[in-house]
C-alpha cells in the first residue's frame, strides 16, 4: 500500500486510566486497508486493554480514535461492530457441538419463506460456508462437521472467515496463535496474510515476534502500558523486535544469572 | 431431510480428500448414523416393540395394544417435547410435571367455582402458565443460579399451593363438576375425544396433539433462527451472545414454552379424566428427562434431536405398558427406566466426548516459510 492511502484505523496518543492505574499511556498507531499492523506485548503489557478500546468494550480517555479519519468513541461492541471492527477473540465465539455452518452463520442466520413457515435458507448457509472459506484458502469437506473436531487453526478460520463475510473491514485479532502448535500457527498466518490480501486492515496483538514479523506491515511495542514505538516494517529489524520486545538488558542479565547456576563443568561433571 | 444432499457431499469430499490430504480420518456410514442424536432412541424403540411383540404376542400386536402404549407414550411426550428442547438450550425444568396439575386445577376452579365458561377459565389457566414459565425464566437468568436448584423451588411452592388453594375451595385435593360447565363438549373434543376408530378401537386426539408437538418442535429445532439460537445458547452462552443472539430471550421463551406443553398436557388430563386432580404430573417431570436423554439429548445442553425425545416418550410408554400386558411384574418398569437412562447417558457422553476432544486436520498444512514468502512478494512489490 502506498502511505498516501488513507488509515482506516488509526490511535492517536490514547490513554486509559482505571482509576489511578495508568493502563494505557498514550499508544499511537494505524492500520491501512490491506495492511497488518502487530502489536506486540508480553502479559500485563496493555494488550487487552487495547483491544476492549477498539472493540467497544471500554472507552478511551485520552487521545483520538479515529475510523476512517473520523473520530469515534464507541460506548458497546454492537457499536463496534457497526463500524466494521470485528474482533476474533481467543476463546473463540463458537458452539463446539454446533456445525460449520451453523457457527458461521450464528446470529445472523439467512432466511427464506416468509410468515410462519420463515425457515432458515440451510442449502445456501452451507453454500455460503464452502465459498466464503474456500476463498480463505480453505478446503470444508464437510459443512455439517461439529465445529468442536475442527483444529485449534481450523477454528481460527472459520472466526475470521465469518468475519470478512460479515463486512468487517478491521479484523482484530487477540493471540490466535497462542495455543497452537508451529504448524497450525502456520496455518493461522497464512488466513491473516489472505484477510490482508483481501484488503481489511488486520491488527495481530500476540506475544511472539516471530508469528508478527513475517505478516506485519508495523509493529507496536507494548511494555507496562507504554508504547516503546510504532515502526513500519522498513525501520525495524526481527532481531530488534525481539529485542524490544523481551527487554534486551533483562534477557542479557537472566543469561548471565543461569550461567553462574548451571556452569558447563558441572554439565561434563555429571556425563 | 437432507439425506440426498449429504449423501452427495459425502461423495464429493471423498474425491477431494483423495487430492489433497490422506490423514483425514473420514466418518463412515455407519459411524456418521450412529452419531445422530435419534439413532439410539430408534434403535431402542424398535428393540422394545419386538421384544413385546415377542413376550405379549397377539394383545401386544392388536389395535387396542396399540392405541394403549401410544396413549400411553403421548401422557408422557405432550410435556417432555418441550423439556427436550429446554435441555438442548442448556437448562432443566422441574417444575414441568406439576404444571400438569396446575393449568388443569386452575381451569377447573375458573370454570366451576368463578362460574366461567370453561375456554375463558382455560384461557385464564394459560396465561397463569406463561406467567409461572416467564417466571421461572426470569429467575434462572438474573440469579445465574442452576435451573435445577430454581425449578426445584418453584415445583415445591406449586405443589404446596395447589394442594392449599384446592383445599380452601374444595375441602378435597381435587375439582369436580367440569362436565356442566359452558363450552365442555367442545373442549372434551379438542382435547380429549378419539380422533379415529380402527378395527372398534378409538385412538385418543392426544396422540394427535403428541405427534404435532414433535413434529413443529423438530421443525422449529432443525429449520428456524430460533432453533440456531437454542442450540447455542445450550452450547455456548457467551459465544451465543458475542454473535448477537437474544440468549436470554431465547431462554426465556423456553421455559415458557414448557409452561405451554404443560398446560397442554394439564387440559388434556383434565378433559380425559373430567375432573381435576391437582397432584396430576407430580413425579412425571423426571420421565420428561429420561425421554429427552433416550432421545440424545446432552444434560449440559447444546445437542440433541425432538424426533428422538418422542421416540424415547414411545420407549417409555411401550414398556409401561409392555411389561402387564406380558405378565412380569410391573416394578421392573423402574429397574428398566433405570437402566436405559444409564445406557443412554453413557452413549450421548461418549458422543460428547468424541465432538469435543477429536481435532484432526482437515486442511492442508501450509509451510511457515510459505508464509512468509507470501508476506515477502507482496511487500517488495509495494515497496
Amino acid at each position: 500500500m502506498t502511505e498516501t492511502a488513507p488509515h482506516l484505523l488509526e490511535l492517536q496518543r490514547v490513554s486509559k486510566y482505571f482509576g489511578n492505574v495508568i493502563a494505557l499511556h498514550q499508544i499511537t498507531t494505524s492500520v491501512r486497508a490491506g495492511e497488518v499492523t502487530c502489536v506486540l506485548g508480553d502479559n500485563g503489557a496493555g494488550k487487552s486493554t487495547l483491544i476492549k478500546i477498539l472493540s467497544g468494550v471500554h472507552k478511551h480517555d485520552d487521545g483520538h480514535f479515529l475510523i476512517e479519519g473520523r473520530d469515534v468513541s464507541f460506548g458497546s461492541p454492537r457499536a463496534a461492530k457497526a463500524a466494521g471492527i470485528a474482533t476474533v477473540y481467543q476463546d473463540l465465539a463458537m458452539a463446539p457441538l454446533m456445525s460449520i455452518w451453523r457457527n458461521f452463520f450464528l446470529g445472523s442466520e439467512p432466511t427464506t419463506g416468509w410468515g410462519p413457515l420463515r425457515r432458515l435458507d440451510v442449502e445456501g448457509a452451507k453454500r455460503t460456508a464452502i465459498e466464503e472459506m474456500s476463498k480463505m484458502g480453505i478446503d470444508v469437506r464437510d459443512p455439517e462437521q461439529p465445529v468442536g473436531t475442527l483444529s485449534g487453526g481450523e477454528r481460527q478460520s472459520v472466526a475470521i472467515a465469518r468475519a470478512v463475510y460479515f463486512g468487517a473491514k478491521v479484523l482484530i485479532l487477540d493471540e490466535p496463535t497462542a495455543a497452537l502448535g508451529v504448524k497450525q500457527s502456520g496455518v493461522v498466518l497464512k488466513y491473516i496474510v489472505a484477510a490482508r490480501d483481501r484488503g481489511l486492515g488486520v491488527i495481530f496483538i500476540t506475544h511472539n515476534p516471530n508469528h508478527a514479523y513475517p505478516v506485519g506491515d508495523r509493529f507496536v511495542i507494548l511494555k507496562r502500558g507504554q508504547s516503546l514505538g510504532n515502526f513500519p516494517k522498513g525501520e525495524i529489524s526481527r532481531d530488534e523486535l525481539i529485542q524490544m520486545m523481551s527487554g534486551g538488558a533483562e534477557l542479557e542479565a537472566l543469561a548471565h544469572e543461569l550461567e553462574s547456576v548451571v556452569r558447563p563443568e558441572d554439565i561434563i561433571a555429571r556425563r | 431431510m437432507t439425506t440426498t444432499s449429504s449423501a452427495a457431499s459425502t461423495a464429493t469430499a471423498a474425491d477431494v480428500v483423495s487430492t489433497t490430504d490422506e490423514r483425514l480420518a473420514r466418518l463412515s456410514a455407519r459411524q456418521r448414523l450412529l452419531v445422530r442424536p435419534e439413532f439410539g432412541a430408534l434403535a431402542g424403540a424398535f428393540v422394545v416393540w419386538l421384544l413385546f411383540a415377542w413376550q405379549a404376542g397377539s394383545v401386544w400386536l392388536s389395535w387396542q395394544g396399540t392405541a394403549t402404549y401410544l396413549d400411553r407414550s403421548a401422557g408422557y411426550g405432550l410435556t417432555a417435547v418441550a423439556v427436550a428442547l429446554l435441555m438442548i438450550g442448556g437448562e432443566f425444568d422441574l417444575s414441568a410435571g406439576v404444571m400438569t396439575g396446575t393449568t388443569g386445577m386452575f381451569a377447573a376452579l375458573f370454570a366451576v367455582h368463578s362460574g366461567l365458561n370453561l375456554w375463558l377459565a382455560m384461557a385464564l389457566s394459560l396465561l397463569i402458565a406463561l406467567f409461572l414459565g416467564f417466571l421461572n425464566g426470569v429467575m434462572v437468568i438474573r440469579s445465574g443460579l442452576p435451573s435445577f436448584i430454581v425449578t426445584l423451588g418453584t415445583f415445591f411452592a406449586l405443589r404446596g399451593f395447589n394442594l392449599w388453594l384446592t383445599q380452601q375451595v374444595t375441602d378435597k385435593t381435587q375439582v369436580t363438576g367440569i362436565v356442566d360447565t359452558g363450552g365442555h363438549d367442545i373442549a372434551r373434543k379438542v382435547f380429549a375425544s378419539n380422533f379415529v376408530t380402527i378395527g372398534g378401537v378409538g385412538f385418543r386426539v392426544s396422540i394427535l396433539w403428541f405427534a404435532g408437538m414433535v413434529a413443529v418442535g423438530a421443525w422449529v429445532l432443525m429449520r428456524t433462527r430460533v432453533g440456531n439460537w437454542i442450540f447455542a445458547v445450550g452450547g455456548n452462552r457467551d459465544a451465543a451472545r458475542m454473535s448477537g443472539v437474544p440468549a436470554n430471550a431465547t431462554k426465556i421463551g423456553l421455559f415458557m414454552t414448557v409452561a405451554v406443553c404443560g398446560w397442554v398436557h394439564g387440559m388434556v388430563v383434565l378433559l380425559q379424566t373430567n375432573r381435576s386432580n391437582v397432584i396430576e404430573g407430580v413425579g412425571q417431570e423426571f420421565f420428561f428427562i429420561i425421554a429427552a436423554v433416550l432421545g440424545g439429548c446432552l444434560l449440559t445442553g447444546g445437542f440433541g434431536s425432538i424426533v428422538g425425545a418422542g421416540l424415547g416418550c414411545l420407549i417409555l410408554g411401550m414398556t409401561q405398558q409392555g411389561i402387564p400386558l406380558a405378565g412380569w411384574n410391573n416394578n421392573l418398569y423402574f429397574l428398566f427406566l433405570g437402566v436405559i437412562l444409564l445406557l443412554a447417558a453413557f452413549a450421548n457422553e461418549w458422543i460428547r466426548r468424541w465432538a469435543r476432544t477429536a481435532s484432526r486436520p482437515t486442511v492442508d498444512v501450509p509451510d511457515t516459510a510459505e508464509v512468509a514468502h507470501a508476506a515477502a512478494t507482496r511487500t517488495t512489490t509495494d515497496d
